[in-house]
């Protein structure tokens, strides 16, 4: 665990140099934006929207009382929503889809030599390879997970509207009512760091994976295992500092 | 020319490489032969700088390439050209793509001046109507060429090999070492060439190098190889039915 903590701090040093050419790393950056952002919208598009509805539903069934008003269902979704849900649960559906990615992507350049190639010619495979990756990641996920937050409110909303849940005018009080705009601060910092932490480890995995298919297979299992470990135990820590 | 003086290589107790000497001239083709695991792919990824040596120095024209700064080692890495076993094109890109892929990251060239030496690259290693193509779409042998031609095309002084034939078939093995003979004498490049095909060493070998455990235990040429008196390197030699035939005859 030592050894694999230095080398990926070491690792990390060879990432966060200066690229070898602006020019080919702005064209990158916008590769992987779309490779790791965009085309990630349609699965977070899904979940955030079912994601919202459920807990909609949930918050409504366990409102007992009449004396708690039904704007509570709107709120009780905002407030998940926004505070775990969106920057947790689809930053652990992200480790999945773009940690695999990844981690199988620069695994299968080591295996076939790519990334000795690289080095041959005197670029800098870590630097070249997992930055773009990095601060795309970084970059994009916030907007994302904004996007999630807002898939999630319709989804609730959806829901209300076709089971008669609440009225769209109790959810919209709900949603509106004692917003705090630092939660929205909260989630997208735990963003940033997830995002940080899912495309390190990956390229990480990547990078020192050693042997053939089967290693590159186990490279991309290991990378959203370690991610989602790293994740729920950042999202803790991060928690604890932040709303404490 | 590249110098190889007293390099020795270990993994743990286990000495790979013992004390290697040896010379690369310019303009010839020298070729590393021996048995699986006698310590050839250790001495080609030393050479290239994918490993560092225990002891010993490598000398590029003079300069000691482990002694140097990275900088220093930076640029000597943009002199040299390498074919990998696989060919290691990059799958992302296309055949043009891979071959101006180094004059991208270490030239000021215009897009007209990159795809000009890229045609003339891929022309070189006889590669016409194939600049659109993904490696994914290549035979094994014009993912040989275009790696050859990616290799030369920063007009490199050294050439390195690593079993360029692998997985090849004869004719096409053949096409591939005349290819690399060629540029050599062309270009005046010091090429090393990293194999255990015989027939490589019969037709390029303008130098050749055997290595056995870990240590260098013959050298001469392509005339020489045949004739030795050498234990170690007749019974590597004539290992296959066909050269014990040709001996016997």
């Amino acid at each position: 665990m030592i050894f694999e903590l230095g080398r990926y701090i070491l690792l990390m040093f060879r990432v966060f140099r200066k690229p070898e050419k602006w020019s080919v790393f702005r064209s990158q950056f916008l590769v992987e934006i779309n490779n790791l952002g965009l085309e990630s919208l349609g699965i977070v598009a899904i979940i955030s929207v079912f994601m919202g509805a459920v807990v909609a539903i949930q918050t409504s069934y366990n409102i007992d009382s009449p004396l708690i008003p039904l704007t509570m269902v709107g709120f009780t979704t905002r407030q998940s929503v926004i505070l775990e849900f969106s920057p947790t649960i689809i930053s652990l559906i992200l480790a999945g889809k773009i940690g695999s990615r990844i981690a199988s992507e620069i695994g299968t350049m080591r295996v076939t030599e790519q990334i000795d190639a690289l080095e041959v010619m005197g670029i800098n495979p870590a630097n070249y390879l997992i930055l773009p990756k990095l601060t795309a990641a970084v970059f994009i996920n916030p907007f994302i997970i904004i996007l999630s937050i807002g898939f999630a409110l319709v989804g609730g909303w959806l829901v209300a509207l076709l089971t008669h849940l609440v009225t769209t005018h109790d959810y919209i009080t709900g949603i509106r009512y004692d917003f705090d705009s630092y939660t929205i601060i909260y989630a997208l910092i735990k963003t940033v760091f997830f995002a940080f932490l899912i495309t390190t480890i990956a390229g990480y995995k990547g990078f020192f994976t050693r042997g053939g298919a089967l290693e590159v297979g186990d490279a991309s299992t290991k990378a959203v295992v370690w991610s989602c470990i790293f994740i729920i135990l950042f999202n803790l820590i991060l928690t604890q500092i932040l709303l404490s | 020319m590249i110098e190889v003086l007293n390099i020795s290589k270990s993994f743990g107790n286990k000495q790979v490489l013992n004390d290697v000497s040896m010379q690369f001239e310019k303009g010839k083709t020298n070729l590393i032969i021996g048995q699986s695991g006698s310590g050839k792919t250790v001495l080609m990824k030393c050479l290239v700088g994918l490993m560092p040596v225990d002891q010993g120095k490598i000398m590029f024209d003079g300069r000691s390439f482990h002694e140097m700064s990275f900088r220093k080692q930076k640029e000597i890495r943009k002199e040299i050209g390498m074919l990998f076993q696989g060919g290691a094109l990059f799958d992302s890109l296309t055949v043009e793509e891979n071959v101006i892929f180094p004059l991208t990251m270490f030239t000021a060239q215009s897009e007209e001046e990159k795809r000009e030496r890229a045609n003339f690259c891929l022309q070189r290693v006889n590669l016409k109507n194939s600049n659109h193509l993904y490696p994914s779409e290549l035979s094994g042998g014009m993912i040989k060429r275009v790696a050859i031609a990616r290799a030369i095309a920063m007009n490199p002084p050294y050439l390195f090999c690593d079993e360029p034939n692998s997985g090849l078939d004869p004719i096409t093995s053949g096409v591939i070492d005349e290819l690399i003979s060629e540029l050599t004498e062309e270009f005046q490049m010091t090429t090393v060439v990293n194999t255990h095909d015989m027939n490589s060493v019969i037709r390029i070998g303008d130098k050749v190098f055997f290595i056995n455990d870990g240590r260098l235990w013959w050298e001469g040429d392509k005339h020489q190889v045949l004739y030795s008196d050498n234990e170690e390197l007749n019974d590597f030699v004539f290992a296959t039915e066909l050269t014990r035939r040709l001996k016997a005859n």
